[in-house]
């Protein structure tokens, strides 16, 4: 956790190349048997009875029933029959609450997660580098995550483009995203986007100041506008019927914030101190647009009642700190104050490992402030849907919603509890029962590579002889070339994930 | 029953303790409260008494509605028939559960305040070889880290050099230096320090064909051979300086100093050598393990493992050679694709069943707080309760040899001790009362005080 995690978090935005982990056998070999642990197709009716039943909307349903239908919920209840043909799951008395979203994740990202070279990337978009094969997934999965708002890193003031996903492990990419889910484009502000722990890397890149990150967010906007205003007048004239007209010329950086201004793209925009949260949503009101939520904004404590004004949510961490200047009044109180004054706020990972137990980072706000039970199962629930629009359809045990559910052997408050199943849409995705029984098929499997491997080698003296240096790199005593480049000790990335990015 | 002069605000700091949460406790856990520096109370009573609570001693069976008598900074006496001495003041602990103040046996506090910022860094020195540089020497006892950390319940600490963290930026070093054993609480390193040299550093070198280069911000790749290469330099490299320090060594022990030229880096390796100072090596591969389980045996080394993430693949050898290990977070991500998704997670049970004995650390400061979540998180994937309790208490006292004096709750020992509301490796749980050196410490920190002024903003 902790050197991966922290060092990213300075790092993050510039280590773009310790992401490119190459896709590699063991992924594969994991990637096909995991998917095997879940359900080929899910059952068109499924019951799950005798749990503890985290409802999020409607408090807690003590040795209640949840009826499936087509991957959706159809009835929620104390005792429900089951019908003919409907697949019986007994919970055994365990907790069931819906599926955790965690909006701030890089998991399943092919690559590097920023592109750094442009203060205004925007038009980068991480829904083109969907990668099913992250093992991430599978790994968030069985911490109980279901649904992931996948952001680019924080290189930038105006970053790229951004996708919600569910975490459908064993689907091709195309089918991880989140149907109907608007899209949304990463800003960042303060230390990442003006480049100041990365005095050793590459030159100085304008801005380098808040000031000048104010200014690249408002120069963009005001090209944005005067971008959508040719095109709206170019419109204007189609539909009058004029004809032979010639388009305005495309660009591929301005369309996304345009977006923005017309309100069907989210911006989700990564701050840490008071002033620059301030700064940003003056900005937004200049031009017009919201901002959707403000990532990490572990000051916002300090300026929470402008942020609830402004209808703005907070994703913030449950109890980083200090790793970098503007993380030096984080504190763990911050959900919990800002909650307290109306702002609608959710716990996140940005971490691959964090995000297995994005539960118990929650339950820390019960400590830190007096938060309620509910209050905390809502921050990785029901509130992150709210702030990714998609309320309507995640976040709570309700009819009609769909069924990703995650189920603990224990109270999910409470660092005892383990999951044990995780659905999307009615389907079993994670069954720790069964990973467990086939990890022994699946170290079989693993050997027979590996001494596949080997055979492979041994049978070409010749070339190894010719190109010394690539056999060497394979030989069996210095193997692992799944090892990940682990950097010294405590370079890591920040995204456990080993992405390099965001934070 | 006579009682002290802090008597009634004490009374009411527990009735406030007992009713709120943990801020309002933390106020008045501390008589005094936040107009102290984060250290122990100035005019501290002799003698407290904490009555009526349930004890776990961690060295024997919990004890229901016992005493724990403090005096002189020592546990005098715990027990359920325990007589409350004339002149100690009283803490009603009814409900409450007293355990052993947890030991995070790595961490760089006090010699790291803000990551990012190199002019707040201490942890580190440059270079490969710095045997002699010792962590106390750099301890600011006023870092922020101090009263947040210990508000989580841990009262003591190794401050451990190039232990990594993110100041080292890819140059650990090979001997980092001494870590010293400190508590968290004192207006000066004389105050905090419990033992000043505990363990020297060694970062066991990788062979590692990966690597990311700091200097032009790029990562590169080098072959197999290559790699093997530096290895092996840099082994022999170690190997040379424990052979000179040998040396050195038997010339200490021989002649007159007008002998032999003064070298305070092998002067610092000659208690490792003599098997005197134990080495803290960090290593994560199993290949690795094994070749600094070899090297140490080789050199006579009493070596104690640090990082172990595949510790469980050499469990038999760690336990026939008696190496103990320091655990790194198992909220951490597993090292290969391939592992299971709770390979750190499953590793302290799978360790604790073949005997391998382990504590658990963060490796960090600003995690240090999540100590306890970790255990807990051990326990949820089968480690026995008690095994984890151990390990965040005694297990990292008897490891760094420091059991005498701290790790549980017996006559004797200093009283570093944390009282909750609860099992003190949950999430949930708040601390009431911490004892550091047998001082009622405050639990006010650089957090509780930004979320009491920010709180009390007018609504805007």
């Amino acid at each position: 956790m902790n050197r991966r995690k922290a060092v990213g978090a300075i790092c993050g935005a510039v280590l773009v190349l310790v992401a490119t982990v190459p896709a590699m056998t063991a992924n594969s070999l994991a990637g096909e048997t995991a998917d095997a642990a879940g359900d080929a197709t899910a059952p068109a009716i499924l019951l799950i009875q005798n749990a503890t039943i985290l409802t999020i909307s409607h408090g807690t349903i003590e040795h209640g029933s949840i009826l499936i239908r087509d991957g959706k919920i159809a009835e929620v209840g104390g005792s429900i029959n089951a019908p003919k043909g409907a697949q019986v799951m007994d919970a055994g008395g365990q907790f069931v609450m819906p599926g955790i979203i965690d909006c701030h994740s890089h998991i399943a990202i092919d690559g590097a997660v920023n592109e750094g070279s442009v203060s205004v990337s925007s038009m980068a978009n991480t829904a083109d580098v969907l990668n099913p094969d992250d093992i991430s997934i599978y790994r968030d999965l069985a911490g109980g995550v279901t649904v992931a708002n996948i952001l680019h890193g924080s290189a930038n003031s105006i970053g790229g483009q951004t996708i919600v996903i569910k975490l459908r492990w064993g689907a091709p990419a195309a089918k991880l995203p989140f149907e109907g889910a608007v899209p949304g484009i990463k800003f960042a502000l303060g230390e990442n986007p003006k480049r100041s722990n990365f005095s050793r890397g590459p030159e100085k890149r304008y801005p380098a100041t808040r000031m000048g990150v104010e200014e690249t967010i408002r120069g963009a906007f005001g090209e944005a506008r005067d971008y959508k205003s040719k095109w709206d007048e170019y419109n204007k004239k189609v539909s009058a019927g004029e004809k032979n007209l010639i388009p305005p010329r495309r660009d591929l950086k301005l369309e996304p914030l345009v977006e923005v201004l017309e309100g069907k793209r989210y911006v989700h925009a990564h701050c840490y101190r008071e002033d620059e949260i301030l700064m940003l949503l003056r900005v937004a009101k200049e031009f017009g647009f919201k901002v959707r939520t403000l990532q990490h904004v572990l000051e916002g404590y300090k300026v929470a009642d402008e942020i609830a004004a402004a209808g703005t949510g907070a994703s913030t961490f449950s109890d980083w700190w200090a790793y970098k200047v503007e993380a030096y009044d984080a504190i763990p109180y911050n959900a919990a104050i800002m909650t307290q004054r109306g702002v609608v706020v959710s716990i996140n990972s940005d971490d691959a490992e964090e995000a297995t137990h994005l539960n118990q980072e929650a339950a820390k706000s019960i400590k830190y402030g007096g938060m309620t039970r509910d209050e905390a199962l809502k921050m990785v629930t029901i509130n992150p849907a709210i702030q990714l629009g998609i309320d309507h359809r995640v976040g709570s045990i309700d009819v009609g919603k769909d069924a990703d559910l995650v189920i603990y052997n224990h109270d999910p408050l409470s660092a005892y509890a383990v999951v044990q199943k995780t659905l999307i849409d009615g389907r079993v995705y994670f069954d720790r029962t069964r990973d467990i029984a086939e990890r022994p098929e699946r170290e079989k499997e693993k050997k027979a590579l590996i001494e596949k491997e080997k055979k492979a080698e041994e049978k070409k003296p010749d070339e190894k002889k010719a190109d010394e240096k690539k056999t060497e790199e394979k030989k069996p005593t210095d193997k692992k070339p799944e090892e990940k480049p682990k950097p010294p000790q405590s370079v890591v990335t920040e995204d456990g994930a080993g992405r390099g990015g965001a934070l | 029953m006579k009682r002290a002069g802090g008597l009634a605000r004490s009374g009411l700091a527990v009735a406030a303790a007992l009713a709120g949460p943990i801020f309002v406790a933390a106020q008045g856990a501390a008589p005094q409260g936040a107009t102290l520096p984060g250290g122990p109370l100035a005019q501290a009573p002799k003698a407290y008494a904490l009555v009526h609570a349930k004890i776990f001693t961690v060295a024997s069976a919990p004890i229901e509605n016992g005493t724990v008598i403090i005096r002189d900074g020592k546990i005098a006496a715990v027990g359920a028939q325990v007589d409350v001495p004339q002149d100690a003041q009283v803490i009603d602990a009814t409900g409450l559960q007293i355990y052993p103040g947890l030991f995070d046996p790595i961490t760089q506090m006090g010699l790291r305040e803000i990551g990012a910022v190199s002019a707040t860094v201490d942890s580190t020195e440059t270079g490969n070889y710095n045997p002699d540089v010792v962590a106390a020497t750099a301890i600011s006892p006023s870092s922020e880290h101090i009263p947040v950390t210990r508000a989580a319940g841990i009262t003591e600490v190794l401050a451990v050099p190039a232990s990594g963290g993110m100041d080292s930026f890819g140059s650990t070093g090979v001997i980092g230096g001494q870590a010293s054993a400190i508590h968290l609480a004192g207006w000066t390193m004389e105050d905090m320090q419990l033992k000043r040299s505990v363990a020297m550093v060694i970062n066991w070198p990788e062979i590692s064909t990966k690597t990311f280069d700091f200097a032009t911000f790029t990562r590169k790749e080098k072959p197999y051979s290559e790699a093997k290469q530096e290895y092996d330099k840099q082994v022999n490299e170690l190997t040379d300086w424990m052979e000179r320090a040998r040396h050195y060594a038997q010339a200490m022990g021989h002649g007159g100093p007008a002998d032999y030229a003064r070298d305070l880096k092998l002067e610092a390796l000659a208690p490792v050598v003599r098997g005197q100072l134990p080495v803290l090596v960090f290593a994560d591969r199993a290949r690795e393990i094994r070749n600094a389980v070899e090297f140490c045996d080789k050199q006579k080394l009493k070596m104690i493992l640090a990082g172990g993430e595949e510790a469980y693949k050499v469990k038999d050898l760690l336990r026939s050679k008696n190496i103990p290990v320091v655990l790194r977070p198992v909220l951490t991500e597993p090292l290969d694709e391939d592992d299971a998704y709770d390979r750190m997670l499953t590793q302290p049970a799978e360790l604790s069943k073949a005997g391998v004995k382990f504590a658990f650390g963060s490796f960090d400061n600003s995690f240090a707080r999540r100590l306890g979540q970790n255990a807990a998180n051990a326990v949820a994937y089968g480690l026995p309760y008690d095994e984890a309790l151990k390990a965040v208490t005694l297990y990292p006292a008897q490891i760094f040899g420091l059991a005498e004096q701290v790790g549980t709750l017996e006559n004797g020992k200093i009283a570093n001790l944390v009282v909750t509301n609860g099992d003190p490796l949950e999430l949930t749980s708040e601390v009431r009362y911490l004892f550091i050196r047998g001082q009622l410490t405050s639990l006010d920190n650089r957090h509780k005080r930004l979320f009491e002024k920010y709180s009390a903003r007018p609504k805007q």
